[in-house]
C-alpha cells in the first residue's frame, strides 16, 4: 500500500526558486492503484504552480516511474517540452523520483513525501530504493536518496570512510554521497551541499494511524459478489 | 576557556596528541601513555570507541586526564548514541570540566567487533556540531531552555586533506564551520606538497587546522594504510625509506624522522600538529625535538 502526501507548497516553491518552467512527471502505477495521487490532486498541484508564476510546459503520466526503461521510452516522446523546462517535478514515491532523476539531465524534485510504500513499492524498480522517511530530501541531493544510498543514512555529505567513491562497509558498495556529489556537479548545483541539513524527524517514518487505516482500501473496493450458486454447481 | 582554545585564538602553533582507552577496566597503561606527553602537548584527544571496537568510554578517560592536570579533547561519534544521549553526554562533559569536543560521524559498526549492533547515526558530524552550538546558545535540540548559564564548549571537527576526490571534503569542511567547528584536526598526512595545496584552499575558510601525523612503524603498516584506510596515501619513497634500514626502522627512528620532517615542511601553512602515536606515545617528545617544537 503506497501512502504519500503532498509536500507543503512553500517547500515546493523553494525548490524552483529562480526557475520559470517546470515539467511534470506523474506516476500512474502504484499511486493510481492505491489512490494516493488522484487526478484532482495533480490538478490542484498544477494550479498552485501556475498561481505562483510557474509555467507547466508539459504534464506526462507514466505507469511505473520506477522503471528507467519506461521513463526513457515515454519521456523520449516529450523531449522538446522537457528541454524547455528548468526542472522536473515528479509525483511518485521516492523510487520514481530517483529513477526519473537518473534518466533526465535536469534537476528532478519530489512533489510528494513518501510515508509508506508497503508491498507495492516500485513494482518495477531497479537500483533505487526509497527510505519512506516521510520528508523527502531528493531535491537537495540530485535525486539520489542519502537515506538508502548511504550506509549511515548521513544527511550532510560523505564521512571519512568514503574512498574514491567507495563506501567503507564494502568494496562492492558505492558511496551514496559520492554519487550525489557527482550528480550535483553535473547539474551545476554543488552549492546545495553548503547548507547544513537538520537532523531527520524520525517520527515521520511511521505512517499516522488514519493513513495506515487505508490499508482496508482493497477490501472496501466494490466488487460484485460471486454467484455462489454457480460456483457450487 | 580551555588552554587549547586560548592558544589557537592567540595564533600559537599548537600541539595535540591522542590516546585510546583499552578493552577492559585497567587504565594504568593508557594513562601512562598520556604521562609520556604531558609536558609537550597542549591537549590530548581520547578516542570514542575507536574503529567501532568496544572499550572504555572517552569521557571517563578525559575526566581522569583532567584530574591529573592534563587537558583532554573529548572525541564523540554519532554511531552509538541518539540525540538524547549525545546532548546528555555533552552536558555531562561540561559538568566534569571538559570543554574541547571533537565531533565525528564514526566508523560504521561493520568495521569493528560488534558487526550486528544497530547503527544509530541519528545525527551526523555536522548535526553534532550544530547540537553543540545549540547547547552553547542555552537550548536543546527540541527548543527546551537549559537551566542557568549556557555550557561553554570548544567544538572541533576532522577533515581529510588527501581525500579523493578533494572537492566534497572542502565543501563539507565549510559546512562544518557553518555548523560551529572552531578547529580542525586532519587525517594522517604524508605528502607535504598535497597538504600545502589543500591548505591553500582550506586557509580561506578561516578555521585553524592541525596537521594530522600518524607515526609510521614499518613498511607493512604503510602498505596496510594505503590499502585499507580511506584518505591516507603513503608515498612509495617513504615506504622505501622504511625498508632501507630495518634496524633503524625497528627502533622507531625512521618513523620519527619522517613525522618530524613532515611537520617541518608543513608548519608554515597550518596552525598546529595533531600526533596520533598509536602506542608510540613515548616517541612523541623525540618527534617534537626533531621537528624543533
Amino acid at each position: 500500500m503506497l501512502i504519500t502526501e503532498r509536500k507543503p507548497l512553500d517547500e515546493v516553491l523553494a525548490m524552483v526558486e529562480g526557475s520559470k518552467s517546470v515539467f511534470l512527471a506523474v506516476c500512474g502505477g502504484c499511486p493510481e492503484a492505491c489512490e494516493t495521487t488522484a487526478p484532482a490532486e495533480v490538478e490542484a498541484f498544477v494550479k498552485d504552480l501556475k498561481d505562483n508564476g510557474k509555467t507547466v510546459v508539459s504534464q506526462v503520466e507514466i505507469d511505473f516511474l520506477c522503471n528507467k526503461a519506461l521513463i526513457a521510452l515515454r519521456l523520449g516522446r516529450h523531449m522538446e517540452a522537457l528541454q524547455k523546462a528548468d526542472a522536473v517535478f515528479v509525483l511518485s514515491c521516492g523510487v520514481g523520483v530517483q529513477a526519473t532523476a537518473a534518466m533526465v539531465g535536469k534537476p528532478c524534485y519530489p512533489a510528494l513525501n513518501t510515508i509508506a510504500a508497503g508491498g507495492v513499492q516500485g513494482l518495477w524498480r531497479g537500483d533505487e530504493r526509497c527510505g519512506e522517511c516521510g520528508d523527502c530530501v531528493l531535491d537537495r541531493t540530485g535525486g539520489i536518496c542519502p537515506i538508502t544510498g548511504c550506509a549511515k543514512t548521513l544527511l550532510n555529505g560523505a564521512c571519512g570512510g568514503s574512498d574514491k567513491g567507495i563506501c567503507e562497509v564494502s568494496p562492492e558498495r558505492p558511496c551514496g554521497w559520492y554519487l550525489i556529489y557527482e550528480r550535483l556537479r553535473e547539474l551545476g548545483q554543488l552549492d546545495k551541499l553548503l547548507t547544513p541539513v537538520k537532523p531527520k524527524a524520525w517520527g515521520k517514518f511511521e505512517a499516522p494511524p488514519e493513513m495506515r487505516g487505508t490499508i482496508l482500501w482493497a477490501l472496501e473496493a466494490e466488487e460484485p459478489a460471486p454467484d455462489e450458486q454457480e460456483v457450487t454447481q | 576557556m580551555s588552554n587549547f582554545s586560548d592558544k589557537l585564538k592567540a595564533g600559537d602553533f599548537v600541539v595535540s596528541s591522542e590516546i585510546g582507552p583499552p578493552k577492559g577496566v585497567h587504565l594504568e597503561h593508557c594513562l601512562g601513555e598520556a604521562e609520556h606527553m604531558r609536558d609537550r602537548v597542549t591537549a590530548i584527544n581520547v578516542t570514542d570507541i575507536q574503529s567501532a571496537v568496544m572499550r572504555v568510554g572517552s569521557m571517563a578517560v578525559c575526566h581522569m586526564l583532567k584530574e591529573r592536570g592534563m587537558e583532554p579533547i573529548l572525541q564523540m561519534v554519532c554511531r552509538d548514541r541518539n540525540q538524547l544521549a549525545l546532548q546528555s553526554d555533552l552536558l555531562s562533559a561540561v559538568a566534569l570540566g571538559i570543554e574541547n569536543v571533537l565531533c565525528l560521524t564514526g566508523d560504521h559498526n561493520v568495521m569493528g567487533d560488534h558487526k550486528d549492533s544497530k547503527p544509530v547515526f541519528d545525527l551526523d558530524s555536522v548535526g553534532l556540531l550544530e547540537t553543540v552550538t545549540t547547547l552553547m546558545g542555552g537550548h536543546d535540540l527540541a527548543g527546551g531552555e537549559l537551566e542557568g548559564d549556557p555550557p561553554v564548549l570548544f567544538p572541533g571537527a576532522v577533515v581529510t586533506p588527501d581525500a579523493e576526490p578533494l572537492e566534497p571534503q572542502l565543501i563539507k569542511m565549510q559546512k562544518k564551520i557553518k555548523a560551529g567547528a572552531r578547529f580542525f584536526q586532519t587525517q594522517a598526512v604524508y605528502d607535504s606538497k598535497k597538504f600545502h595545496a589543500f591548505m591553500n584552499e582550506a586557509d580561506k575558510f578561516g578555521a585553524p587546522v592541525l596537521l594530522g601525523i600518524v607515526v609510521l612503524k614499518n613498511a607493512g603498516m604503510a602498505n596496510y594504510m594505503n590499502k585499507f584506510v580511506a584518505g591516507v596515501n603513503v608515498p612509495a619513497e617513504l615506504i622505501d625509506e622504511l625498508k632501507a634500514d630495518p634496524d633503524k626502522t625497528k627502533s622507531g627512528e625512521t618513523g620519527c624522522e619522517i613525522a618530524a620532517r613532515t611537520i617541518r615542511e608543513c608548519r608554515d601553512c597550518c596552525q598546529g600538529v595533531h600526533i596520533m602515536p598509536l602506542g608510540w606515545d613515548d616517541k612523541v617528545p623525540h618527534i617534537l625535538d626533531l621537528a624543533g617544537l
